[in-house]
């Protein structure tokens, strides 16, 4: 196969999200014009609940785009988010001052995220089995904090109105917490795609034996990508605790992990490693959070639109799939 | 002249602009034993590809007893008579050795495995292979490699094939098992099989195979009977080369000693080793399967543990090594496992190249990757690897340039001892003598160089001096001048020197 031919493939394959994404924008926008000419599914007010539905998965998915592209897999990222919400909303509870409150929820998620990788490394354990084992963990781990109670506080506007829509007129279109992801998705970018730590991290995910014949300090680069992780969900915890209108609940984030796995695979990720896209896991991300919109404004029910989704994740993996086999 | 038992007539295949096969005609008559030999890339892997049904041919035809033979797959190549044997078998190793010779044909009832019928049938079939008792109820894993391979033949012989092809049948054997393999695949052409045999190793051909055909490049070269060819004349229609032109030899001088083994000992081997390497010198390092060869390269680059004993460089000893620490001692090693360890076949050529070194790039961390490109891509034009594009993904190149690919990543480090483990497998003959002359003038150049190789005729053209090794131990070590093939082998099997 020619490199040129070879690109351009793979610059298809990184389009598939957007197409997906774009197709099912457009079915929505089609039923409403055919079947509910009295709304629109493009109105502003839907636009926004939907950039605000994808914050969470999304700033998710940018941390466990970083752990897939190094082989490994985090299953406890929806306990860490609400271990990490809870947290926060202790903190605040207690009379913590709003800052030292968010650096603590910071340092908890690295922490988890850290311990999360210490224990794949030290163990020798496939992190699948790890993070099932602190999925639980971490989720019981908040529980306690949160006595089993959500936690009420009140918090200042700059940390507890990150998904606030924006005043009416002003230029940010969108919360400015979809701004910080965006700034985020940006910087995790330029990390893994232009710096020695991110060349490490796909060497890595792509072939460990080698990684490790070529110098690489691998246990290390491990412990880091999934405290990464974790310092994104303490992030995703945050949104989660204004979500909840300055709540931090212990059952929060049930079943995200699996959402925002999802949002990794269909942005073209690989689950055997050394691949895995920003762009494309928040692409997945949206796109996820926007079928659950469409169907909802086509009145679709939701055990329909969860076969739908799950249907879109193998299509996606098979799409993938086919496209290795012919690169081989 | 019985009639032949399989025909191959003109067999071609191309993959995209890669003419694997051309023109490929070749019989086996009941009774006969081919062998089917080639360098690596010569086409073999197609070809068997093809008998089992895993390839289409282009064009070109097969007969299996006179009747067409087109399989689309290896179950009716099986069910028309071919069963094909791998080099990697296709044992189950949880289930036992009577299901694994009844797999995919279980003898049942409605869905309902019968056990007797199973048991008896591997019990024949084995009856028919060996006297040595096998109990056929216990799991694959608990025997031996040599085994299992009679089990895989007992499997093809409960289907009713009448033409048995091997891949590499004795590669992972040793003697005496794999002499053991050729009695029983005699002992089924005298009842008239046909056997094809794919195999690297020439030497035991002469003895046991009736007919060759040699494959170079996709082509048929040369064809005849065993008892009319010598071992070199095999060689020389491989190769498609007088041997000196294929072992290009630059002049070198060996100077003082950089790197020194004392007593290394590792977990099973190596054992006990002392050894010096010299700047300028090539040290080959010969042995058997399972003699130490890799181990040693792989406890002085630190990537096995070592238990005792000391590595020194330069006279100054190295603490507890680990690959990182080689590195920065200027210590490179290529893998023999390219695939599994010694390349991210998934990454680009960019990426694999420049992983052990990426500083020249780096400030903070922060990669500049268009002068890293530029570093790649000039390289890979000077080496003459194809597609000299430095995004390539490493896994769509030939085993040739792939391995240009991993030696050019020892350069970039700047290595001054070269590790090479069984550095030219796997690639074709023109990059071979490529290799050659790259590693003749890194020794020109001053480096140290270690090759540890289980091709006996590459030690002894490139290597100033070689080290045998056996069970761990470096059992002798002489200028390759002093060395020949069969004093290598003998003493490689503690035959005595």
């Amino acid at each position: 196969m020619s490199a040129r031919r070879g690109r351009s493939r793979a610059l298809l394959a990184a389009l598939a999200p957007f197409l997906g994404l774009l197709s099912i924008l457009a079915l929505s926008g089609l039923y409403g014009h055919f079947f509910k000419p009295e709304a629109t599914f493009f109105s502003g007010y839907r636009l926004a609940l939907i950039a605000k539905q994808t914050s969470i998965i999304g700033i998710g998915a940018l941390g466990m785009t970083a752990v897939v592209a190094a082989g490994g897999i985090d299953l406890s990222v929806g306990a860490l988010l609400a271990l990490t919400s809870v947290t926060l909303a202790q903190a605040l509870a207690a009379g913590w001052p709003p800052l030292l409150a968010l650096c603590a929820t910071i340092a908890v998620g690295v922490t988890a995220g850290a311990l999360n990788g210490l224990l794949v490394t030290s163990l020798r354990l496939v992190p699948f089995i790890v993070t099932l084992g602190t999925m639980l963990a971490y989720r019981g781990l908040a529980e306690t904090i949160a006595d089993e109670r959500k936690i009420a506080a009140s918090a200042p506007e700059w940390l507890a109105g990150l998904l606030d829509p924006p005043a009416a007129g002003s230029l940010q279109f969108v919360p400015s917490g979809v701004w910080i992801i965006v700034l985020l998705a940006v910087l995790l970018a330029l990390l893994l795609q232009r710096t020695v730590f991110g060349r490490h991290v796909f060497a890595i995910g792509s072939n460990e034996p080698t990684a490790r014949l070529c110098g690489v300090a691998v246990e290390l680069r491990k412990i880091e990508v999934y405290a990464l992780c974790g310092f994104f969900m303490a992030l995703a915890g945050v949104l989660e605790f204004d979500n909840l209108n300055g709540q931090g609940s212990p059952t929060s984030g049930i079943g995200a992990e699996l959402n925002i796995i999802a949002a990794v695979v269909i942005g073209g990720g690989s689950l055997s490693g050394g691949r895995g896209s920003v762009l494309g896991s928040l692409v997945g991300a949206l796109m996820i959070t926007t079928l659950g919109a469409g169907c909802a404004f086509a009145e679709i029910s939701e055990p329909v639109q969860k076969i739908v989704t799950g249907a879109i994740i193998v299509a996606a993996v098979a799409l993938d799939r086919t496209r290795q086999d012919r690169e081989r | 002249m019985s009639a032949p038992l399989f025909r191959m007539t003109r067999v071609s295949k191309s993959f995209g602009a890669t003419r694997a096969l051309v023109d490929i005609s070749f019989e086996v008559r009941p009774g006969e034993v081919r062998a089917l030999v080639g360098e690596n890339g010569a086409g073999k892997s197609t070809l068997l590809g093809i008998l089992a049904g895993v390839h289409a041919a282009d064009s070109g035809s097969m007969e299996v007893d006179g009747a067409p033979f087109r399989p689309r797959g290896p179950a009716q190549a099986r069910r028309a008579g071919v069963a094909m044997i791998h080099q990697e078998l296709a044992i189950a190793p949880d289930l036992t050795i009577a299901e694994n010779i009844s797999l995919g044909t279980e003898p049942a009832h409605g869905g309902i495995v019968d056990r007797n019928v199973t048991r008896q049938r591997a019990q024949s079939a084995l009856a028919r292979l060996t006297s040595t008792a096998i109990d056929v109820d216990r799991p694959a894993r608990e025997f031996s490699l040599s085994t299992l391979q009679l089990v895989e033949i007992a499997r093809a012989l409960s289907s009713e094939a009448r033409v048995i092809v091997l891949d590499e049948p004795t590669s992972s054997l040793g003697k005496a098992d794999a002499a053991r393999l050729y009695v029983v695949l005699r002992e089924l052409a005298s009842r008239g099989l046909g056997i094809v045999v794919v195999t690297h190793f020439l030497e035991e051909l002469a003895q046991f195979a009736d007919t060759y055909t040699v494959l170079r490049d996709g082509k048929r070269v040369a064809e005849g009977s065993m008892a009319d060819v010598t071992v070199d004349g095999l060689v020389a229609a491989m190769v498609g080369r007088p041997l000196d032109a294929m072992f290009p030899h630059v002049p070198h001088t060996v100077g003082e000693v950089l790197l020194r083994a004392e007593h290394l000992c590792g977990v099973r081997a190596p054992d006990d080793v002392t050894l010096e390497i010299r700047r300028g010198e090539i040290l080959g390092i010969a042995g058997l399967v399972g003699a130490g060869r890799s181990e040693f390269l792989r406890c002085l680059y630190g990537l096995d543990p070592v238990r005792s004993g000391s590595v020194k460089l330069s006279g100054s000893l190295l603490p507890r090594s680990n690959p990182r620490a080689s590195i920065r001692n200027a210590i490179g090693f290529l893998s023999e496992d390219r695939k599994g360890e010694g390349l991210a076949t998934r990454q680009s050529i960019e990426d694999n190249m420049t992983l052990s070194r990426l500083e020249p790039y780096s400030r903070w961390g922060w990669l500049s990757l268009g002068r890293r490109r530029a570093a790649v891509s000039e390289r890979l034009q000077r080496m003459r690897c194809k597609p000299d594009d430095p995004r390539a993904v490493v896994a769509t190149l030939s085993g040739g340039n792939q391995q240009k690919v991993a030696f050019a990543r020892l350069l970039h480090q700047d290595a001054d001892v070269l590790l090479l483990d069984e550095p030219t497998r796997g690639i074709d003959v023109a990059t071979k003598s490529e290799m050659y002359q790259a590693i003749g003038e890194l020794a020109a150049r001053g480096k140290a160089i270690v090759l540890a190789s289980s091709h006996f005729p590459e030690l002894l053209h490139v290597c100033d001096f070689i080290a045998v090794f056996q069970r761990g131990r470096l059992c002798a070590m002489r200028p390759a001048s002093e060395w020949t093939e069969a004093t290598l082998l003998r003493t490689a099997s503690g035959v005595g020197s």
